[in-house]
């Protein structure tokens, strides 16, 4: 068990280590605004550390650079994807945890 | 290292059941949206990583074209969430 290998493991266990985080607070966070941020989180680190470990894995090859292809697929329409959710339920006034405040943009121009 | 990568699997398919449980009990839609792309996600990796245990190459193409499907499913929803019509 060389140095790569550990380096494999430990990138591949913070992988599920953050797809855990991101799941524990999709299941505690209380308004939708906040569960999107979790799930980003989710998103980008969790599959991109998976990933990079199994293109370490496999060294320099064509597996490798389409696994480099679907980490940079997926870093860039998750970002898309939840600034699309996070706007169809800002539009729509979905209910937010009490405390938050709308900011009004039409006053702010004095 | 295989083991390794079956026991992640395994803890990425108990992580989507537990998703699967925020998309049924979900108080709004977006909530179920948000559950339904992380399970989306979680799949690409699991593929991803079954392409590797069984040294299958084109398992890599299923997982690409996985993300592509995903990506679609979330922007129309969300564009219908939105607007309320999808043209």
């Amino acid at each position: 068990m060389d140095i790569r290998d550990i380096l494999v493991l430990v990138l591949m266990a913070g992988g599920v280590f953050f797809f855990a985080i991101g799941t524990l607070g999709l299941w505690r966070f209380p308004d939708v605004f906040s569960r999107a941020h979790a799930s980003t989180k989710c998103d980008t680190l969790g599959c991109g550390l998976i990933l990079l470990g199994l293109v370490l894995r496999m060294g320099i090859s064509r597996a490798s650079l389409e696994l480099a292809l679907i980490i940079g697929f997926i870093w860039i329409t998750n970002a898309t994807a939840a600034h699309l959710i996070g706007k169809a339920a800002y539009r729509n006034d979905y209910p937010m945890t009490p405390g938050t405040f709308k900011w009004n943009f039409q006053d702010k121009g004095e | 290292m295989t083991e390794f990568m079956l026991l992640v699997t395994i803890a990425l398919v108990v992580l989507v059941f537990i998703c699967l449980g925020r998309a049924v009990i979900g108080p709004t839609a977006v909530d179920r949206l948000l559950a339904i792309n992380i399970i989306g996600t979680k799949t690409v990796a699991i593929i991803t990583i079954i392409s590797y245990v069984f040294g299958e190459q084109f398992f890599l193409d299923v997982a690409l074209v996985y993300a592509l499907i995903s990506f679609l499913m979330t922007v129309t929803v969300a564009k219908y969430l939105d607007t309320g019509k999808l043209s």
